[in-house]
């Protein structure tokens, strides 16, 4: 090479940004490394990454929302387009996400996508927990992950609601009176953190507008765009776990590499997650505020709801009984205290402790796990977590049990009561079947839908073992013991038969 | 070769079920691979997606200049996005090259001699300091208190509660109007007939400001005896803020006549459902709430208009913990 | 040719008034009082007396724990009652539930005239298009949304009673009748509480709400959060997880 030519700019298209990179950050092995990064393949994995594409598109939806909407609380009458609150006075805030609504082209379908996405984000960052727990990805090293996930999760439940709460329209400001009541029912710091929160008394000071925009639109996201990028870091750093198979090993990852299948397919899954959330943004109305109408304090509506990701809270101040403690003269624990603030405190108490829980307790099982469990693999944990998951369900179909009055007919007291009773058994019961599910499929071998898929080998009398039958998926041929005549076993095709003989 | 074969087959086992590590009994196939999936139709299907998605999105910036109603820019949008999602992955998998690579993991754990060099390397830079619990103390009380400092201004956030939590504009006296600040007089309501109400002047946001008053037959009512003639004929005044959790009381069960119902006038809220018996100073019969409702007591003055008799009985709203219980 | 031509102009032009005759006949509905006889108060007190003496009396009067006096509540309560369906009512305990009515509209008004013989209010007048939508929502939110939700979608009071759905069948002369009477558990609304202005403000805010333009796309039902969430689960999240089904694994081993 002469010296002429050294430093001098690459001919080569693609090694020309390469070559302009490494030149001046040494950035060669590190794009070595991306582009042979290996993913493994589950459908399962795809999970976490709605949510993250979820994130981006709250990032893009929001920031044009924010250049539209005004975070103040001062009054003002409206006198836009929209014929059923000509001559209405609400707030700034209220007004100006109207105008949003319909005086700013494309402003509804932005609102919306924004509403719809959060709603997604919550919702796969559930189902992505869900997954992680029962396959035990969250055993160590990735421990530190699940705190994080489990963090996020309560960060984005909260931010969500103070999103919604922003427009201070008829249900949201219900809602906000309902958040100052259970802070308000904080043992001993109750006054002081909720005239904290709330720059004085409900419905709260000049300042409480303003905080509660620079928390939506700043500090919670800055907090969880970081704990993504700490999450997304760590996951790099102790690679994907995967599902045992041919070839795969606690020592090794077996998958597709970055470059090109995962890029395609990751950019594709980020299109997807996009389009559904426009989709969802113009077809399907979400928080019509405009329909509800500005919030006062005197004013409620029947059949309020918060959204589905606080609806286990509202499930929870419904069920619990008119329960006040009060000693020499002063009220100790306001009621609101255990629907609204013991349970999520006990809900996520168990999730953030799980991991530790299981190790001392469950599995004394101390080592590293980068190979992970199917949910049958460990039924104890399964029926757990499903009898948990219950739990909190049910409360939550608590929380909506009016509107099947209204359309079944059924007394109010009498569901209440049957909630009451369902979130104490209901949970045992999911449990105590889920595990006699997993246990019978661990044992049997079987795909909860797929059947038994495998060969039934018999020991020959001689020598090593002979294939009494074989079977792919749910198409078992005859699974009675044969004798040794026919120890080749039995063409496919023939009925099957479970264990106990019955044609399945 | 038969004891070595089941020393093996224990050994898988007890590794299997012990150790929970599982270990196909076969032998395991190399997973790499690289298929060229190598089809002009397949490429041909990815193009027309991506000119698909083009042609929606041209579609779209002519709706939004042109005529921007929501359904269908967001039908344009989003099939827009949905058929690049799958021109995209449909490439992944059937057009670019098929690839199963094998990565080591790195290593995480670099072994305890590493661990205790480390923690060795720590201690080393105390070597020589003979005062170390003096100093770490003294450090340790410095951070809390200069942590204590910086957390501090957090406090001029919010104000100091005071009695500003139990506090209400009502006084006796104060004229009761309605939302259009109207003076509500006494032929107002008809018998089971229910108005919202504010002190005249004051901010009709305040908790402590709103009350819900309804007008039952003087006959149902049964008032403790303190609070005989808070309801001049048939008037009854609480504060609409449910002492649950402060949604507005808003509904009000008030049966058209002996005959239609058992349950009495109540007024209900309509977040939690919990019931107030109007007739008995706002006694909670259903429902999660602890407290009735403050009750404000009324009188009908010269010119027939409805005024406070005095302040509410209770502190208004939600509970919270030190705070006194009701009065009357 | 050209006869032809004008013969099937004018059969055209003639199948044109016959048609926009018909269409002009259905849609201005004579008046009622013109088009059918006077009503008879006899001819509705023996219908009284057959299908509602056995809850309200032979004279109207009322029975203890059955049923209440008719006398005073005028033709407005009949004729709510009656038109409506939720009279006859099987059982005293029951809500009266909006329903077909099983008598005809001559015999109901047969039985307001012999009603509103006792006295009491008369059959409001009520005008719908001259009332204001924003004032018929503000009015409509201050009173009636507790129970009846905020676009009419309905609600419950406990234990165990329904505030219908405004959305379908409810006409203004309906809520016209409704707030003066307060029935079964609704609140009373004199008209000191609500004038006959604001009453058919309230009229046309319940016709606007029976014809939402849902300006976001399907309204599914108007009653917020709990259609959202099924609709995230069952379309947003069930959808995203089928298609992550179907790419996620690109081979089966």
């Amino acid at each position: 090479m002469s010296v002429l030519r050294r430093g001098a700019p690459e001919r080569d298209p693609i090694a020309r940004p390469v070559d302009f990179v490494d030149q001046r950050l040494g950035a060669a092995p590190v794009l070595k490394k991306t582009l042979s990064y290996v993913f493994p393949d589950h459908w399962s994995f795809l999970l976490g990454e709605i949510a993250l594409y979820a994130f981006v598109m709250l990032i893009a939806t929001g920031t044009y929302l924010a250049l539209f909407f005004v975070p103040s609380h001062s009054a003002t009458v409206y006198h836009g387009s929209f014929a059923p609150l000509q001559g209405t006075s609400g707030t700034e805030a209220y007004m100006s996400t109207v105008r949003i609504s319909f005086d700013v082209p494309a402003g509804l379908l932005i609102r919306q996508a924004h509403h719809w996405a959060a709603n997604i984000f919550i919702a796969a960052i559930l189902i992505h927990l869900m997954r992680v727990f029962w396959t035990g990805a969250f055993r160590k090293p990735r421990e530190l992950n699940w705190l994080i996930g489990v963090t996020m999760l309560m960060l984005a439940i909260v931010e969500g609601f103070a999103g919604y709460s922003l427009p201070d329209d008829l249900l949201s400001g219900m809602g906000l009176a309902i958040a100052y009541a259970v802070a308000l029912s904080l043992p001993l710091i109750g006054g002081q953190l909720a005239t904290l929160l709330f720059d004085g008394r409900y419905p709260g000071g000049e300042d409480f507008w303003p905080r509660l925009f620079i928390a939506h639109v700043f500090i919670f996201p800055m907090v969880i765009g970081a704990l993504i990028a700490v999450h997304l870091a760590i996951i790099m750093r102790q690679h994907h776990a995967q599902f045992p198979g041919p070839g795969r090993r606690e020592r090794n990852v077996v998958g597709t590499p970055l470059w090109p299948g995962y890029a395609l397919r990751s950019l594709g899954w980020f299109a997807m997650v996009a389009g559904v959330i426009m989709l969802l943004g113009g077809l399907i109305q979400i928080n019509p505020i405009f329909q509800w109408g500005p919030y006062e304090t005197w004013r409620s509506t029947n059949g309020a709801q918060p959204d589905w990701f606080l609806g286990w809270l509202i499930g929870g101040l419904r069920l619990m009984p008119a329960f006040e403690p009060r000693f020499g003269g002063q009220t100790w624990i306001p009621n609101p205290f255990f629907g609204g603030a013991l349970f999520p405190l006990i809900c996520f108490g168990t999730l953030y402790l799980w991991p530790w829980f299981e190790q001392r307790f469950l599995t004394r099982d101390f080592r590293r796990h980068d190979l992970l469990d199917r949910p049958r693999d460990n039924p104890l944990r399964t029926a757990i977590g499903a009898g948990f998951f219950a739990w909190v369900f049910i409360v939550f179909a608590a929380g909506a049990a009016d509107r099947l009055l209204v359309s079944a007919g059924i007394s109010y007291i009498g569901q209440v009561w049957f909630f009451r009773i369902a979130a104490i058994v209901g949970p045992f019961i999911v449990g105590r079947i889920t595990y006699k599910i997993c246990a019978e499929l661990r044992d049997t071998g079987r795909h909860p839908l797929r059947g038994f898929s495998g060969r039934r080998v018999e020991r020959a009398p001689t020598d090593g073992y002979a294939t009494v039958s074989e079977s792919v998926g749910d198409r078992e041929p005859a699974a009675r013991p044969p004798d040794r005549a026919s120890a080749a076993g039995t063409a496919p095709g023939e009925p099957s038969r479970t264990r106990t003989g019955d044609l399945r | 070769m038969n004891l070595l074969g089941r020393l093996l087959a224990l050994w898988a086992i007890w590794r299997r079920v012990l150790r929970g590590d599982p270990q196909p009994l076969a032998e395991d196939p190399d997973p790499r691979e690289r298929e060229l999936p190598e089809s002009e139709r397949a490429e041909l299907l990815a193009a027309i997606g991506l000119l698909a998605s083009a042609g929606l999105a041209i579609a779209f910036i002519v709706l939004y200049v042109v005529y921007p109603n929501t359904p269908l820019l967001g039908a344009t949008a989003g099939l827009s996005l949905v058929s690049l999602a799958f021109a995209l992955m449909f490439a992944s998998v059937r057009v670019v090259p098929q690839v199963t690579e094998v990565e080591e993991r790195s290593l995480l754990d670099h072994g305890e001699q590493e661990h205790r060099e480390i923690a060795d390397e720590v201690r080393a830079g105390g070597e020589g300091i003979s005062r170390r619990g003096l100093l770490v103390g003294a450090g340790a009380v410095c951070g809390g208190c200069v942590g204590a400092a910086a957390l501090v201004p957090v406090a001029s956030l919010g104000p100091r509660i005071g009695g500003r939590l139990a506090s209400s504009p009502w006084r006796a006296g104060r004229l009761l109007v309605d939302e259009d600040d109207r003076p509500i007089t006494a032929d107002r309501l008809a018998v089971g007939g229910l108005v919202t109400a504010f002190p005249q002047g004051a901010d009709k946001s305040d908790l402590g400001a709103s009350v819900v008053v309804v007008r039952v037959d003087p006959g149902d009512l049964r008032p403790s005896p303190r609070r005989r003639g808070w309801s001049p004929r048939g008037y009854v005044a609480y504060s609409k803020i449910c002492t649950h959790a402060g949604c507005a009381v808003s509904e009000f069960r008030s049966p058209e006549s002996p005959t239609t119902t058992a349950s009495g006038p109540a007024l209900v809220c309509p977040c939690h459902y919990s019931t107030f018996d109007v007739t008995r100073g706002a006694k909670v019969v259903f429902g999660p709430a602890g407290r009735p409702l403050p009750q404000l007591p009324l009188r009908i003055d010269a010119r027939g208009r409805l005024r406070a008799a005095g302040g509410l009985s209770d502190k208004p709203g939600p509970a919270w913990w030190g705070e006194g219980g009701p009065r009357a | 040719m050209r006869r032809r031509l004008a013969t099937r102009a004018l059969a055209a032009l003639g199948v044109l008034c016959l048609a926009l005759g018909t269409v002009a006949m259905t849609v201005a509905r004579p008046d009622a009082s013109h088009a059918q006889p006077p009503a008879d108060p006899r001819h509705g007190r023996d219908l009284f007396v057959g299908g509602c003496s056995s809850c309200h009396g032979l004279d109207a009067r009322g029975i203890p724990h059955r049923g209440p006096n008719l006398r005073g509540v005028g033709a407005l309560s009949a004729d709510f009652y009656l038109r409506t369906g939720r009279m006859p009512l099987a059982h005293p305990d029951d809500e009266p539930i909006r329903a077909h009515s099983v008598y005809s509209a001559a015999d109901q008004a047969d039985m307001v005239a012999y009603i509103g013989g006792f006295g009491g209010p008369a059959i409001p007048s009520v005008n719908a298009a001259a009332g204001n939508v924003a004032e018929g929502k503000q009015l409509f939110t201050d009173n009636c949304a507790g129970c009846h939700q905020v676009v009419g979608q309905g609600g419950i009071v406990t234990p165990n009673a329904i505030a219908p759905s405004l959305e379908n069948e409810v006409q203004p002369v309906d809520v016209a009748e409704a707030v003066r009477i307060g029935p079964y558990v609704m609140p009373v609304f004199s008209d000191r509480q609500l004038t006959r202005s604001q009453v058919d403000d309230l009229a046309r805010y319940v016709q606007h709400i029976q014809d939402l333009p849902n300006d976001g796309g399907w309204g599914i039902g108007n009653i917020g959060p709990i259609p959202e969430g099924l609709v995230l689960w069952g379309l947003g999240i069930g959808v995203l997880v089928l298609v992550a089904r179907i790419v996620g694994e690109r081979t089966t081993s």
